[in-house]
């Protein structure tokens, strides 16, 4: 847990940074900002705002992109950092909440049947909606205001396709920790160690249920997603018979909070792996031989199950299935055969580096061909009007105060963060989010931010707004960078607006704003 | 339900489909309703095999116990070899009595990946696995081009089932409320979307927030009064019943929640609860639309069924064959029967030792049923189907 000051010295380097990289491409500042330009930005970031087309001019594309895959610095603006370091899930791990809401539990099951009991109940299932709402809150703060704007975007991707769902067991103490942990420090990593990472999460292995599967009482909900969902998918060569052994191998991956140490027979002992509240229990593993894709693996313990990720993750159609998903994601609903080939050639060269693998991607005619085009998901399309909505407020150092908004909005359109309640995760597809009820709805969201401050800087003790009113999204950069890209049509409607929110309202509502 | 009159409607609908319908009155008077329960339902509980022995050794904890009048969380007798699961008895149970319904077991595809999104797809595209990928539509969608009656989705998003060429409103009715732009907003709004590939989307998306909202404009005034009203799936079901009722004749909805791995419960607990909820939401359908019940028909359907064995966790995990069900006002001889290839459930009848077989293909039995619902000829039907042959177990 770095300190408030640690964070201050970060944000200084950060800024030092920039200075430098400014100074270094200044040659470049003069020139003005091209349509292909900002429509770049739009689909490396989660839309344009000041400062990121500041960084972009200073630095240039090839620069700002390789900044992005490995971002040198990763800081929020001092105020947005202030408010993630106030979290509680800023201090707690996963483990610590579900050792708690144990503990909590069997105070609240010794209690007499009464008002008491369901009082105790009552708050301690607002704890866990407070704390995922944490969760939620980080995620959208980072979203909206971090410079490190691709891995925002990876790590919503990954957390994406790893998917959980909140509202599943008691997941809704883990999820904040789940994307700390397991995804975001590998969003720009190693393929492999996102696999590891989130197969030894007790999120993940609470909500596919393997937490529960043990040796002849198999339940293989787990070891059939991580083939077809996760990694190879569902046409990637696998059997019936290939899930039955993983599903096997896979005995005894499970969840512990109790922090007493996992007690089993001494010859076990040394096999015990625990990591937070990851068990592997030897006493629930089936130690039988397995044959695993074309491969023998002799019943040993976890080391089956790393063997197993490497089998898996080294599979040619893991390669193709991961390169597939990212470019539906950053590049066409239909991706072009030739572009994943070559991105599933950077996956197995670099042996599964996802940096490599985008920048194949970004670099690649086929993307520059397609900007513009790709329909915003409701995650980036609320996070783009985030940013463009407020804007000056950014640059003038100000945060929301408020993200159940924000969060309310994504529920409303169909994409809530950890919301998705089964493991295939959102449709990542223009289909998948515009029919005819989705874009009604999607016209009400942009109602709701053109023509208020939406609740965004509404204390949630009651006290005086911070800002009110609605946004002015007619700015220095609505002129620079958003205007010179609309068509006579929307230049028609927007003339036609007898308010200043309804304009508001008809930009955020624009083809223009609905694709990147 | 006359079949003379199907068919003429049949015929007068045909070449009708265009992407302007919300004010059409549809052509054909028979409704459509296909509820898709999401996450393969356990059918074994809905259906209850109560004359298998099998089925009792294979389900220690979570099994339906025999009917017994004096037990009312025992199975409902339907048949010799069948029983309804009880959460069903005040629901679902009278409409099996009064021939309203009936049950196809041994149903499904014959996809086998038991993955739940490829078999969802691959049932709503209405395509053999194989020549899945070659065709991007769904076959409610190619249905109501064929038929010319007014689709809708009553989802939040657009499902697999309705893509396709002809353009299908959705909207979601769990909750209903005001608009949020006025007509002259709405118009500035759609306007821009001339001549984008999103604009029958555009249109119809804020038309019918404008109709809905007039639709039940007297919902909202009466709830705003205190008065009682359905819950849940219920209360949903009941709006979808009057929309079709009033003005459209094919419909989709889904209900999620399905996938019990863990603790499914037997007589009571989570498949209980969720087959209570669908029961009522069905009874409630029913009941609403009134006299034209008698032109409806709704199918209720599963991506696949469950383990017949319960498995470690007191669940069971993706298994094969599942049990559709069918209601109606009209229904043919079928009514009040478990119909369509059955086999007696033991070990040796499994699919790979593990699955319910699939005899009756969706495929056919929906050929079969639009056939004679709808009266369609051979070269419509192979337009929705391609190459199936229509199985008729006397549905209509």
């Amino acid at each position: 847990m770095a300190t408030p000051n640690q964070h201050k010295s970060r944000w200084t380097l950060g800024f030092c940074l920039l200075l430098f990289a400014h100074i270094s491409y200044s040659a470049e500042v003069a020139v003005a900002v091209s349509q292909n330009d900002v429509q770049w930005i739009n689909r490396i970031t989660y839309g344009i705002d000041s400062t990121t087309l500041a960084q972009y001019r200073a630095m240039g594309r090839k620069n700002y992109l390789e900044s992005q895959l490995k971002p040198p610095y990763e800081f929020l603006t001092p105020s947005a950092q202030a408010a993630v370091d106030v979290l509680s899930i800023s201090t707690r791990s996963a483990e610590q909440f579900l050792a708690d809401a144990d503990f909590e539990n069997r105070r609240i099951n010794a209690l007499p049947d009464g008002d008491e009991k369901a009082k105790a109940r009552q708050s301690l299932q607002e704890a866990q909606d407070r704390v995922a709402f944490e969760a939620a809150k980080r995620h959208l703060l980072r979203a909206v205001y971090s410079p490190a704007q691709l891995k925002e975007q990876m790590t919503w991707f990954w957390l994406n396709h790893f998917s959980v769902f909140r509202y599943k067991a008691n997941l809704r103490w883990s999820v904040a920790d789940y994307e700390e942990r397991a995804i975001r420090p590998h969003a720009l990593g190693n393929f492999r160690d996102l696999v590891r990472a989130t197969l030894k999460h007790p999120a993940m292995l609470v909500y596919l249920d393997n937490a529960q599967s043990s040796a002849n009482k198999i339940n293989e909900n787990y070891a059939r997603e991580l083939l077809e969902l996760h990694t190879m998918g569902v046409n990637g060569g696998y059997t019936q018979t290939d899930v039955q052994e993983i599903a096997r191998i896979l005995t005894g991956v499970g969840v512990n909070s109790n922090p007493a140490p996992t007690h089993v027979k001494p010859e076990w002992q040394n096999l015990v792996v625990r990591e937070g509240a990851f068990e592997f229990n030897p006493a629930r593993h089936d130690f039988g031989d397995k044959f695993f894709l074309g491969q023998s693996i002799a019943g040993s313990g976890f080391s089956e199950v790393e063997r197993a990720i490497d089998v898996i993750v080294k599979n040619p159609a893991t390669a193709r299935y991961v390169s597939q998903k990212l470019a539906l994601q950053f590049v066409s609903d239909d991706p072009p055969a030739e572009l994943v080939a070559r991105m599933a050639q950077a996956f197995t060269r670099s042996d599964g580096n996802i940096p490599s693998v985008l920048r194949v991607m970004f670099s690649s005619k086929e993307f520059n061909a397609s900007l513009g085009t790709k329909f915003k998901d409701p995650m980036h399309y609320v996070v783009s009007a985030l940013r463009l909505s407020y804007d000056a407020q950014t640059r003038a150092g100000q945060t929301f105060v408020n993200l159940k908004p924000a969060n309310n909005m994504l529920n409303s359109l169909g994409e809530g963060l950890y919301g998705h309640l089964t493991p295939d995760g959102y449709g990542l597809r223009e289909s998948d989010w515009g029919s005819a009820g989705q874009m009604s709805k999607r016209f009400e969201v942009a109602k709701w931010m053109g023509s208020s401050n939406a609740g965004l800087f509404d204390p949630d003790d009651g006290s005086p707004a911070k800002i009110t009113g609605f946004p002015q999204l007619s700015s220095r950069l609505y002129f620079d960078a958003i205007e010179p890209g609309l068509s006579q049509t929307t230049r028609d409607a927007l003339s036609k607006a007898a308010a200043q929110w309804e304009w508001n309202a008809y930009l955020l509502g624009s083809p223009e704003f609905m694709f990147h | 339900m006359k079949r003379r009159t199907l068919l003429q409607a049949g015929l007068i609908a045909s070449g009708l489909a265009s992407g302007v319908h919300l004010h059409a009155a549809g052509t054909t008077q028979n409704r459509f309703l296909l509820l898709f329960l999401r996450g393969g339902y356990d059918a074994a509980n809905l259906l209850v095999p109560t004359s298998s022995n099998f089925y009792y050794d294979s389900r220690p904890t979570i099994a339906i116990s025999r009917p017994d009048p004096s037990n009312p969380l025992s199975a409902i007798q339907l048949d010799t070899n069948w029983g309804l699961h009880p959460s069903l008895r005040d629901s679902v149970a009278p409409l099996f009595a009064k021939k309203e319904m009936a049950f196809i077991p041994f149903a499904g595809t014959n996809d086998t990946s038991r993955s739940h999104f490829e078999t969802q797809d691959s049932i709503e595209a209405g395509m053999a696995t194989q020549t899945m990928g070659t065709v991007s539509s769904g076959f409610l969608n190619r249905l109501s081009q064929v038929l010319g009656g007014t689709p809708i989705s009553f989802t939040d998003a657009l499902p697999t089932i309705f893509k396709g060429d002809l353009a299908v409103a959705n909207i979601s009715l769990k909750g209903v409320g005001k608009p949020a732009y006025d007509l002259r907003q709405s118009a500035v709004l759609a306007d821009m979307y001339a001549r984008n590939r999103l604009e029958a989307s555009v249109r119809e998306g804020l038309n019918l927030r404008q109709e809905v909202a007039r639709e039940f404009d007297q919902e909202m005034q009466m709830a705003n009064r205190g008065a009682i009203s359905a819950k849940g799936f219920e209360l949903e079901a009941r709006r979808i019943a009057r929309l079709m009722r009033e003005r459209y004749q094919i419909g989709f909805v889904d209900v999620g929640g399905w996938d019990t791995h863990i603790n499914e419960g037997a007589a009571q607990g989570t498949l209980a609860n969720n087959l209570a909820d669908l029961g009522r939401g069905l009874a409630g359908f029913a009941q609403e639309m009134g006299p034209a019940w008698k032109q409806t028909v709704v199918l209720v359907v599963s991506e696949f069924g469950r383990t017949l064995r319960e498995n470690g966790t007191r669940g069971t995990d993706h298994g094969h064959g599942s049990v559709y069900w069918v209601l109606g006002g009209g229904l043919g001889n079928a009514a009040g029967k478990v119909v369509g290839e059955q086999r007696t459930v033991e070990r040796k009848n499994l699919f790979q030792d593990r699955d319910f077989p699939v005899l009756n293909e969706y495929r056919e039995i929906l050929a079969g049923l639009f056939s004679r619902m709808y009266g369609l000829s051979e070269s419509d039907l192979n337009r929705v189907f391609a190459n199936v042959s229509p199985k008729d177990v006397g549905l209509i």
